[in-house]
């Protein structure tokens, strides 16, 4: 598939992201904290992510796994700590700089929230609209060629009330893939769905990467889906990263909490 | 016998006691409530105003929601004037008769329609309308994570969300104030003319007599703020939804009767301000 190009709009902002540097990696995250009232989520987190790597994250449910993600986007703001992406520091940035770094990103929500007033064609049209320069037919050819590259291209004027949990995921994914984005966020891209439709967005996902050259962070609880998609896995524990490395070093992991994740999948 | 009065004077005291600090706990906590939504709806308020100066404009949007709350509340709003039109012709009939003032109907009509039952119909009636559909759209937008997704796809909620809705409700208040005052009017006009046969243009005539433009406009532009208070308190009502399905109920309730509450304070207020302001 040839992506197609397009203008992104740029907001007006004195407090622009610098250019991007290569070789420098894509997203810095340094001693991370967020709470919730007396919860503490979120323990002093460190991860580092290489451009073009997908890193997983995985974890017990209610780990701050996909709090870590709205953090990221910014839709959340940290306690303390820093985050990094292409060596910007996000909590300096106003709202245009942000906006500005989010068009870089695309976020894969857990339930997909695809906009239900919308149909499958106008959700993956939305961000086009407001942040391309793209004409009505431009956008109509993009939107084709995004949801083609899910399989979701007999879709299009359906709602997304209409379609199946796994069809709202795809087009959630075509809609986060909208601005060809350098970083991927996806929250839970397999939850909820059988094994087969599982297998077919892991696959989808690989198809993606491999294409865009993304680089991903994945949250997930599916061991097969972050063996699979995975160049490198973190398991978070009480709010820290537990350990980080590759499926086999995790699988082979003589730590108590690790064994025990990995064994109580398998 | 002593004893037991003096036992349950004792218990009494302690139950008072009870009473008296559940009472302060519990009147201090509605406090901190109150401050608390006070000082999000400043914060929320200070975001809307902020993302409405900024552009890009979303007029695409505004155009959707001057539809959505202009035209579909027309039925309703044009209803309601009416029945309230015939009921106060109906009323005020037989009070004038018996004071030999039936000659004022037409006045009396014209008058209160205009100037007090018209706005605050239209106003009650779009909060009902208006600010329950606002409040569990958005709610039902903010517990299934869209207004996040609008928000990663860097676009601002508050303009695309609510700048428009709130615009829209202040822009089509006193259009919908017209066509209660309009509605009211005729339907008084049929329900006086049904006891008493009168030609439509006398009616007008005697009803309109001595009134200045002053006295239609400024009750029909305080609709505005009606139309602000609708969209701000509905709005955030809706966006700040938490609890899954229950509190997309509980937003959407508390958008109408916050909204109805308040548009009835204000009308108090503002009748006050326009008879300081046009005597």
């Amino acid at each position: 598939m040839m992506p197609m190009s397009h203008t992104v709009t740029v907001p007006n902002s004195t407090n622009l992201p610098p250019a991007i540097i290569p070789g420098e990696p894509m997203l810095v995250i340094r001693d991370l904290h967020k709470s919730f009232g007396e919860q503490h989520v979120l323990n002093g987190i460190n991860l580092t992510v290489a451009r073009g790597e997908t890193l997983t994250v995985l974890g017990r449910s209610g780990m701050g796994k996909s709090v870590l993600l709205k953090l990221i986007i910014g839709l959340e703001n940290p306690d303390t700590g820093s985050i990094s992406i292409h060596g910007q520091e996000i909590a300096g940035l106003g709202l245009d700089g942000m906006n500005l770094l989010r068009i870089k990103m695309g976020f894969l929500f857990q339930h997909a929230a695809l906009y239900d007033s919308l149909t499958v064609a106008q959700n993956v049209s939305f961000p086009l609209e407001r942040h391309t320069q793209m004409s009505e037919s431009e956008r109509g050819d993009r939107v084709k060629e995004l949801l083609t590259s899910v399989g979701m291209e007999h879709d299009l004027e359906k709602m997304p009330s209409d379609i199946s949990g796994g069809m709202q995921k795809r087009v959630g994914l075509a809609r986060a893939l909208a601005l060809q984005p350098e970083l991927l966020l996806l929250d839970e891209p397999t939850a909820g769905l059988d094994p087969i439709t599982s297998g077919e967005i892991d696959d989808l996902i690989l198809k993606l990467q491999k294409e865009h050259s993304l680089t991903s962070i994945v949250i997930t609880h599916d061991l097969q889906s972050a063996k699979t998609i995975a160049d490198r896995i973190a398991l978070l524990e009480e709010g820290k990263v537990a350990m980080e490395g590759s499926f086999e070093d995790l699988a082979q992991s003589k730590n108590a909490f690790v064994h025990e994740f990995f064994k109580r999948d398998s | 016998m002593g004893l037991i009065s003096r036992r349950s004077c004792f218990l009494n005291g302690a139950y008072g006691l009870q009473f008296m600090e559940s009472t302060f706990t519990s009147t201090g906590t509605f406090i901190n409530h109150s401050l608390e939504w006070f000082g999000d709806l400043g914060s929320f308020s200070w975001k809307v105003i902020r993302a409405a100066v900024t552009k890009p404009f979303e007029f695409r949007e505004l155009i959707r929601q001057l539809d959505e709350i202009g035209s579909k509340s027309l039925p309703l709003v044009a209803l309601a004037g009416a029945a309230v039109g015939a009921v106060l012709a109906l009323e005020s009939r037989s009070s004038l008769v018996r004071f030999g003032a039936k000659s004022m109907l037409p006045s009396a009509i014209v008058f209160s329609i205009i100037h007090e039952m018209g706005p605050v119909i239209t106003g009650l009636v779009v909060s009902g309308r208006v600010g329950a559909g606002i409040g569990a759209e958005l709610g039902s937008m903010k517990v299934t994570e869209q207004i996040d997704a609008i928000e990663a796809s860097a676009v601002n909620p508050y303009k695309l969300l609510a700048v428009t809705r709130i615009l829209a409700c202040i822009l089509v208040l006193p259009l919908l104030t017209l066509v209660a005052d309009f509605s009211g009017v005729l339907a008084g006009w049929v329900a006086t003319t049904l006891a008493d046969p009168i030609s439509f243009h006398r009616f007008l005539t005697k009803g309109f007599s001595g009134a200045s433009f002053s006295d239609f406009l400024a009750p029909t532009f305080r609709t505005c703020v009606f139309g602000l208070i609708i969209g701000v308190v509905s709005c955030f009502q809706g966006m700040r939804t938490q609890g899954g399905t229950e509190g997309v109920g509980r937003s959407a309730t508390s958008s109408v009767v916050l909204s109805s509450l308040f548009v009835i304070l204000a009308d108090v207020i503002l009748v006050k301000l326009i008879l300081i302001f046009f005597p």
